[in-house]
């Protein structure tokens, strides 16, 4: 089986504080979003016809923040996998070092 | 004992050492760290002094385990794991040690100078293989392209297959003769065209490279050669051919004259060539046993011979008493330490087996002694960056303790931000988790090396910003509502149709409803949809800073006391601190009452009228206080006291403290005349001993520092003094403006902190969040990981390195020139694991 070591142990170790950093900041958006925070207005999607066009008011703004929500979760799921592979390179790095030496 | 506020009380101590036991001695106090040695012979050359032949000694020591250390570097060999600290050795264990270093030297020598020869050998062998190889081809080859050759039409007998046959050439007469060799590839042009100008077609030379690198003897580098076949006619066409090569560089090797030859020699030089492999193989196996076995004790001789280096050189510094024959050393002790010193100096006695025990004998002395402050690893680092600036004079009041507070503090003012606070205060927690790792702690990187130092400092910056992020609500550029916002839209706009129309709308206070009440802890966090956000947060950075900086800058004053009053100069007190203050105060701390004073007396309600603080400071100061209205009731009188007490206390500070002492040495001169007097006409020795020793007691009440009146009256210098004086008021009172105002740059940083961090996430994180494509989540994952890379790399090293400049700057400059003068010199102790190490400078270690 070829080496499944592609990057060293500092490139590891920066992929798996970014991964956990990913996880937690990616993971409060979401629920930021969700919570349909106003500060976080201008991240959302819409444009002037979203508003002029709703029945209801908010619900088209509404929906469009749940959807980044989503999004972010999204994300930070696929940060998890991210940082279970450079979890997988950092030990693989301590074991060649360990057997080298 | 007060130590971290002032440091330590120092005494100048005598050490007697008899001569025996002096070596474990110094021994015992190097391995102790507690004091620091004078040297009692400064005008003594290096190579004079008494000790020379064993600190050359020592080097020679030295020279050979450098050597060692290469070799072992050289064929990547391990140092095994250095935990060992082994004590300096006595001067009778010196001998084995040297001994073996003599003997490893040596045997390494040999052993590599054979191996040299050998791989010589075995180049010189695989070459003539080669050539022998090639040239056989050469030979197989001419016979088969003679057409293509003219000099051949002269040997006609070549046109039969295989070798030249010495008979028929003899029949010829003329004698044909071979060179053959190798030479560089890089010089066979140059050696063929030479060959053809001198000897003008009586040679043929055909050569052929060979495929793989060789070795070069010289260079060690691998390099590729040709080999060549000369064949010439006639024997002075020989003798220059012969000198050319010999020009060349060539290797030459003989040619053989028959095919049954030529196997002959091919057969042995395989069988020699194999032999020598394996004599290489074994000198190399042997050369590596040697240095594996050296490499297990080569740190344990490194350390012993720096102790002992460090111990002569001290032996060196100390005087010899050749009457008591005992060496005398002076050295700086702090006054707590002399128990320990002691009982170093009795455990060095018993070790030495002296009859005669050594003591120490404090000594009075007139010279400052250096400044010791024992820090421990949290506190370490801030007086580190405190010492930067200056050392502390000796018992001067130390800034550290307070710096650990303030310093994080005004940084984090700078800084304030809750995501990248917390970010900084993992990184520099995890530092401290593992600061015991042996690898963290010794890589050889400057810069992870200085922010490891600084770890706490770091932890302390980011706890502080999280508060700061908290106060400010700023979290990556964006607020958090925890507690609710204290404005409500609906109660401004109760017709929905005024929202529709509008871009902006505005929220008036005065509207009722509109504002709930303030937001329990920091800045409402519906600032953060304002438009005229930084037109609020401006006006309040601003004036915390203004406030910040004026309690700063009073509290140095303040601390300016504890200097005075230590060091029994109480007129300081009235004639410095007082006027000092009072200008401070009078002026800036006015500023400052102004400021809260608007800040609490006016309200939403008559914000219209409430007046501009800048004009009223400026027109404090140009007396025109009826222009304007006023903010309370009395405050023209009010000011117009105040100006004239700062006003006045200047004059004080310019010339109270020259003319106080003035008065006093002049004064006191008639009194010493008078107490002259009375000397000459009390002839009774008691009378005036008493009087002396009364003067000594004053005298001695005055620590080392001041000059006190008894001894210098000769030197006051009334003109020196007051230029002094005039230095310092000038530097005061114009520094407390520009200082005030240098502590804007609290406001101002937060403020270029603030934007970049809504310009990193307006421009990189929001692109990311506002894809709606069904694709833009995986869009998303990048878009975060440059937005991480980007705050650390702009947002946290290179704001956070801004800010704590600027916080240092405030620390050093606007703090620390109100009440300190840094003017001392650390302590540095004779201590062997303070002692650099040159291998590991060399990175041998």
């Amino acid at each position: 089986m070829p080496s499944l070591l592609f990057c060293g142990p500092k490139m590891a170790a920066c992929g798996i504080v970014i991964s956990i950093w990913g996880v937690i900041m990616l993971a409060m958006l979401g629920i930021f979003f969700s919570a349909k925070s106003a500060v976080l207005i201008e991240d959302v999607p819409f444009t002037e016809e979203d508003i002029r066009s709703d029945k209801n008011p908010p619900q088209n703004i509404y929906s469009l923040y749940n959807q980044v929500s989503i999004n972010c979760f999204i994300a930070a799921a696929i940060y998890v996998a991210v940082g279970a592979v450079s979890l997988c390179q950092v030990r693989l790095n301590k074991r060649q070092e360990y057997m080298v030496t | 004992m007060c130590s971290l506020l002032r440091g330590e009380e120092m005494c100048l101590a005598q050490l007697f050492l008899q001569s025996g036991s002096a070596y474990d001695c110094i021994s015992e106090l190097g391995e102790l760290g507690l004091v620091e040695f004078r040297d009692l012979n400064p005008s003594v050359n290096a190579f004079q002094r008494k000790y020379v032949n064993e600190i050359k000694k020592c080097e020679e020591m030295e020279r050979i385990l450098g050597y060692l250390l290469r070799e072992i570097k050289k064929a990547d060999i391990s140092l095994p794991e250095r935990d060992v600290n082994p004590v300096a050795p006595l001067p009778k264990h010196v001998m084995t040690i040297m001994e073996q270093l003599q003997r490893l030297e040596v045997e390494l020598g040999e052993v590599t100078r054979n191996k040299e020869k050998l791989q010589k050998n075995l180049l010189e062998l695989t070459e003539y293989t080669h050539m022998l190889r090639i040239t056989r081809n050469f030979v197989q080859r001419t016979a088969e392209r003679e057409p293509l050759q003219v000099q051949y039409e002269e040997f006609p007998f070549l046109e039969k297959d295989t070798v030249m046959d010495y008979s028929s050439m003899q029949r010829l007469g003329a004698k044909l003769g071979f060179i053959s060799g190798l030479i560089h590839r890089v010089k066979i042009e140059a050696f063929e065209r030479m060959l053809w100008r001198v000897c003008k077609g009586y040679t043929i030379l055909s050569y052929a490279e060979i495929d793989e690198y060789l070795e070069d003897p010289d260079t060690g580098e691998p390099t590729k050669s040709v080999v060549f076949l000369i064949s010439y006619w006639g024997d002075q066409i020989g003798q220059k051919v012969k000198k050319i090569c010999d020009c060349y560089h060539c290797h030459l090797y003989p040619y053989p004259s028959s095919n049954e030859e030529r196997n002959d020699v091919v057969e042995g030089l395989r069988t020699r060539i194999q032999d020598l492999h394996t004599v290489l193989h074994r000198t190399e196996d042997y050369l590596r046993q040697v240095l594996i076995k050296a490499s297990e004790s080569v740190y344990t001789w490194v350390v012993q011979v720096k102790k002992m280096k460090a111990i002569y050189y001290i032996l060196n510094l100390c005087s010899f008493d050749v009457t008591n024959k005992c060496l005398i050393a002076e050295v700086w002790c702090p006054i707590n330490d002399i128990p320990m010193l002691r009982r170093a100096l009795e455990e060095g006695s018993r070790k030495s087996g002296a009859t005669v025990p050594s003591f120490v004998n404090r000594i009075p002395t007139t010279d400052t002694p250096p400044t010791l402050i024992r820090t421990n690893k949290f506190t370490s680092g801030f007086q580190n960056i405190v010492d930067a600036y200056g050392v502390g004079t000796y018992r001067e009041v130390n800034p550290a303790p307070f710096t650990i507070i303030t310093f994080p503090f005004l940084f984090a003012v700078m800084f304030g931000d809750l995501g990248h606070g917390i970010i900084m205060a993992v990184f520099a927690f995890w530092m401290v988790l593992y600061e015991n790792d042996r690898k963290l702690k010794n890589t050889r990187n400057e810069i992870w090396n200085t922010f490891f130092e600084g770890r706490y400092i770091i932890l302390m910056m980011g706890l502080f910003s999280i508060y700061t992020g908290l106060i400010y609500n700023d979290c990556f550029s964006k607020s958090l509502n925890i507690f609710g916002s204290g404005w409500s839209v609906k109660a401004m706009y109760k017709d929905i149709n005024d929202i529709r129309e509008n871009r902006v709308l505005m929220l008036d206070p005065n509207v009722t409803g509109v504002f709930r009440g303030p937001y329990p802890l920091g800045i409402d966090p519906i600032w953060n949809l304002a438009t005229n956000r930084l037109t609020f947060l401006n006006s309040y950075k601003m004036k915390m800073s203004v406030i910040l900086g004026v309690i700063h800058m009073s509290f140095g004053v303040v601390l300016s006391t504890y200097n005075h009053l230590y060091f029994r100069k109480k007129y300081n007190l009235y004639l410095v601190f007082l006027p000092e203050l009072l200008f401070l105060l009078c002026l800036f701390g006015y500023l400052v009452f102004m400021i809260f004073y608007k800040w609490l007396f006016f309200s939403a309600k008559n914000s219209r009228q409430a007046p501009s603080i800048l004009i009223h400071f400026i027109n404090m100061f140009l007396m025109q206080g009826d222009a304007v209205q006023p903010l309370y009731p009395g405050q023209t009188g009010l000011q117009v006291f105040l100006v004239v007490i700062a006003v006045f206390s200047v004059p004080v500070l310019l010339l109270g403290k020259p003319i106080y002492l003035y008065w006093l040495h002049n004064g006191s001169h008639h009194l010493r005349m008078y107490r002259g007097y009375e000397r000459v006409r009390r002839n009774s020795e008691e009378e005036v001993y008493l009087m002396r020793a009364h003067d000594m007691e004053e005298g001695n009440s005055h620590s080392d520092l001041s000059s006190s009146g008894e001894h210098h009256t000769e030197e006051f210098d009334f003109a020196d003094e007051f230029l002094h004086q005039a230095i310092h008021t000038i530097e005061f009172c114009l520094g407390c403006i520009s200082n005030t105002a240098s502590y804007l740059r609290l406001w101002a940083l937060s403020l270029a902190h603030a934007q970049l961090s809504e310009v990193l996430w307006a421009m990189v994180m929001r692109i990311g969040l506002r894809m709606d494509t069904t694709l833009g989540v995986f869009f998303l994952v990048p878009v975060f990981g440059l937005f991480a890379v980007l705050t650390v790399s702009i947002l946290l090293v290179m704001e956070g390195l801004s800010a704590f400049l600027h916080a240092l700057r405030l620390h050093w400059v606007e703090f620390q020139n109100k009440f300190y003068s840094g003017t001392g010199v650390k302590f540095s102790p004779f201590s062997f694991s303070l002692l650099p190490s040159s291998f590991e400078n060399d990175g041998l270690l």
